[in-house]
C-alpha cells in the first residue's frame, strides 16, 4: 500500500512538468483566446469588455468572407491533386525494386525541407523576369512573352502556388500510400493475377478499396493542412492582388499583429479552431479505426 | 478438349502475365517515368542551388540562366555580412532548434516513463490533456501567446520560440515516447530493482540506453520543425538581430540591391537553410520514415 502510494507520487513528478508546459502553453492561451475575443483588446490600452461584437464583426467583415473562401477554393483544388498524385507515384513506386526506392527517396526530400524555404524558392522559380518557369515556357514556344504569376491574376496566382506546394508534400502522401498498399497480403494479389484480373482491375477492385482508410486520412491531413496556410501565401502572393489570395490565417495574422486587434484576432482564430477541431475528429476516429 | 484445357488454364497465364511486366516494355516504361520523376523533383532544388553560385551580374540577367557560366561565391558573401550577418542568424536558428531538441526530451522522456510505467491516477485522461495541442492548431494560439509572451518578456527571445516549437511538437513526443517505453520488457527494470536501483537510477541505467531510437525520432523532428518554422518566428520576432533564418530570407526577399530582390543571395540563403535538412534525411532515413508513419496514425 505504501509502496504503491509512493510509486504513484513518483509517476505524477516524473509527468508533472510534461503536464505543466501544457497547461500554460497549451491550455491557457485556449482559455484565454475565448476570453479574448470578447474583449476589445489591444497591448497598449486595458482590455475592454464586448460580449460577441467581435463575432458580430466578423460576420459582417467582407475580408473575412473573401479569406475564408478563397481557403475553402484553395483546399478544395488541391486536395484532389495532391491525392490522385501520390497515389498514383505510390502505385508506381511500390515494389521494392532499387530504382523505386530511389524515386520513393527523391519525391520525400522536399517534405523535409521547410516551408517558408520552399516558398521563396518557388517565389524565384515563378517571378516574372528573373524565373525558370518563364524562361522555360518561352523558349518551348507554349507562351510568347513572361506570364504574371503573382499579383495580377488569384486564380492564377493559387495554381502557382498549388504547383509548389504539391511538390512540396506530395511524398508524405506517397509515403502513406505505399505503406498502405505493402501491408496488403500478397496472396490476394495472386488470387486475382490466377483469375486473370489485368493490372488496373486488381488496382480498382483490390488496391483502392483496402487503401481507402490511408487516402480518407491523406485527404483529412491535406483539408487540415490546406485550411492553415500561411507561409506560401504570405511568401508568394502577399495575398495579392487585392487581398484575394489572403487566406484565413493570413487574415487572422494581419489583424492580430501588424494591426494589433488581438480581440478581434482571437475571435477569427477561434472560429478557424472550430473549423479545424470538427476535421481533427473525424481525423482522429479515422485513425483508430486504421490502426486497429 | 484436353489441348484447350491447357490452353485456358488460368494459372499458368496469370503467372507469365505477371513475369512478363519486369522484363518486358512495360519495365522501361515504369523506369523511364521513374526517372523523369525523379528529374522533376530535384530539378528545383538543383536550379536553386546552382544560382547560388552565379556571379552577380549574372544572378540579375534577364532572361534568367539555367546554370552559371562562371562559378562565383559572390552570393555567399554577401550574405555572410548581410544587415547582422549569417552567422547571427544562423546562430538564432540553431540555437531555437537545440533548446527546442532539449526542452522536448528534458519533458517527454520523464513523462514517457511515467506513463508507461508508474500507476498514475486518471493516467489516459492525463495522456489525452498531454496530447491537447492536437486538436487546436497552434496558428490559432499565436494571438493568445503573443499576448502572454508579450506580458513575460518572451518576446524577441529564442526561448520564447524554442517554447512555442516545443507545444507544437509535445504530442508526437510524448506518443513515440510513451510507446518505446512501454516496449522495453519489463525483466530489464525487475532486475536493476531488485539490485537496490531508484526509479531515477532505472530510467538512466536501463531505459535511456533501450529508448535511443525514440530519443534520435523525437530529436530530428523537433529540430526540423524548429529549423523551419516560419509563422511563429515571425509572429514572436520583430528584431533584425533575433531574426531566424526563414524570417532574415523573408526580408530579403523585398530588399533592393540594384532594382530589385539580390536573387543570387536568397539563392544563397534557401541552400544554406536546406543543407541540414537534407543532411539529416540522408542520415536518418528511417527515423523520418517510421517518425512520419507513426505521426500519421497517432
Amino acid at each position: 500500500m505504501y509502496a504503491s502510494r509512493r510509486a504513484r507520487l513518483t509517476g505524477l513528478l516524473y509527468l508533472a512538468p510534461a503536464l505543466l508546459f501544457v497547461l500554460v502553453f497549451t491550455a491557457w492561451p485556449m482559455v484565454q483566446m475565448a476570453w479574448m475575443s470578447l474583449h476589445s483588446w489591444s497591448i497598449i490600452e486595458p482590455p475592454k469588455w464586448v460580449g460577441l461584437a467581435n463575432y458580430l464583426r466578423a460576420w459582417n467583415d467582407r475580408q473575412f468572407w473573401t479569406s475564408l473562401g478563397f481557403t475553402l477554393e484553395y483546399t478544395a483544388w488541391i486536395t484532389p491533386v495532391l491525392i490522385v498524385t501520390g497515389y498514383l507515384l505510390a502505385l508506381l513506386v511500390v515494389p521494392n525494386t532499387p530504382l523505386r526506392k530511389l524515386t520513393r527517396a527523391v519525391v520525400f526530400v522536399p517534405v523535409v525541407i521547410g516551408l517558408g524555404v520552399s516558398s521563396l524558392l518557388w517565389y524565384w522559380l515563378f517571378s516574372y523576369d528573373f524565373g525558370l518557369v518563364n524562361r522555360a515556357l518561352v523558349d518551348l514556344g507554349v507562351v510568347a512573352k513572361p506570364v504574371v504569376w503573382f499579383g495580377e491574376d488569384a486564380n492564377r496566382a493559387m495554381w502557382a502556388v498549388i504547383t509548389s506546394i504539391v511538390w512540396k508534400v506530395v511524398g508524405f502522401g506517397m509515403l502513406l500510400f505505399v505503406a498502405a498498399m505493402q501491408s496488403i497480403p500478397q496472396e490476394v494479389n495472386e488470387a486475382a493475377m490466377v483469375d486473370g484480373a489485368s493490372y488496373w482491375q486488381r488496382v480498382r477492385r483490390i488496391t483502392l478499396p483496402l487503401t481507402a482508410r490511408t487516402v480518407l486520412l491523406v485527404t483529412l491531413f491535406s483539408i487540415i493542412g490546406s485550411l492553415l496556410a500561411f507561409d506560401q501565401f504570405y511568401l508568394m502572393t502577399a495575398g495579392q492582388p487585392f487581398n484575394k489570395t489572403a487566406t484565413s490565417v493570413f487574415w487572422i495574422y494581419l489583424n492580430s499583429f501588424p494591426y494589433l486587434k488581438l480581440g478581434y484576432g482571437a475571435a477569427l482564430s477561434l472560429v478557424l479552431a472550430v473549423i479545424i477541431l470538427l476535421m481533427t475528429v473525424a481525423q482522429m476516429a479515422l485513425a483508430r479505426k486504421t490502426h486497429a | 478438349m484436353s489441348a484447350e484445357d491447357t490452353l485456358v488454364r488460368p494459372a499458368p497465364r496469370g503467372k507469365d502475365a505477371a513475369q512478363a511486366m519486369p522484363g518486358g516494355r512495360a519495365a522501361y516504361l515504369v523506369g523511364a517515368l521513374c526517372m523523369v520523376i525523379i528529374a522533376i523533383m530535384i530539378a528545383p532544388l538543383l536550379v536553386s542551388v546552382a544560382a547560388s553560385f552565379k556571379t552577380t551580374a549574372e544572378a540579375a540577367a534577364i532572361p534568367p540562366t539555367w546554370f552559371p557560366h562562371v562559378l562565383s561565391l559572390d552570393s555567399y558573401e554577401r550574405l555572410w555580412s548581410y544587415q547582422d550577418g549569417l552567422p547571427t542568424y544562423l546562430f538564432n536558428s540553431a540555437g531555437t532548434a537545440v533548446l527546442t531538441i532539449l526542452i522536448c526530451l528534458g519533458l517527454t522522456i520523464p513523462a514517457g516513463y511515467a506513463l508507461a510505467r508508474f500507476p498514475i491516477p486518471g493516467k489516459e485522461l492525463l495522456f489525452v490533456f498531454l496530447l491537447l495541442a492536437l486538436i487546436i492548431p497552434y496558428q490559432a494560439l499565436l494571438t493568445p501567446l503573443f499576448f502572454m509572451f508579450a506580458e513575460l518578456r518572451l518576446t524577441n527571445t529564442l526561448a520564447g520560440l524554442a517554447i512555442i516549437h516545443t507545444a507544437i511538437q509535445i504530442p508526437f513526443s510524448i506518443y513515440i515516447m510513451r510507446n518505446s517505453f512501454e516496449a522495453v520488457p519489463r525483466e530489464l527494470e525487475e532486475a536493476a530493482v531488485i539490485d537496490g536501483c531508484s526509479s531515477w537510477q532505472v530510467l538512466l541505467r536501463i531505459y535511456l540506453p533501450a529508448i535511443r531510437p525514440a530519443i534520435v525520432t523525437v530529436a530530428l523532428f523537433a529540430f526540423i520543425t524548429s529549423w523551419n518554422e516560419f509563422l511563429a518566428a515571425l509572429v514572436i520576432m520583430n528584431k533584425g538581430s533575433i531574426f531566424t533564418l526563414p524570417l532574415v530570407l523573408a526580408a530579403a526577399r523585398q530588399e533592393t540591391s540594384i532594382g530589385g530582390t539580390d536573387w543570387g543571395m536568397l539563392q544563397s540563403g534557401i541552400t544554406i537553410a536546406i543543407i541540414p535538412c537534407v543532411l539529416f534525411y540522408v542520415l536518418l532515413q528511417k527515423y523520418y520514415v517510421s517518425g512520419f508513419l507513426s505521426g500519421a496514425v497517432k
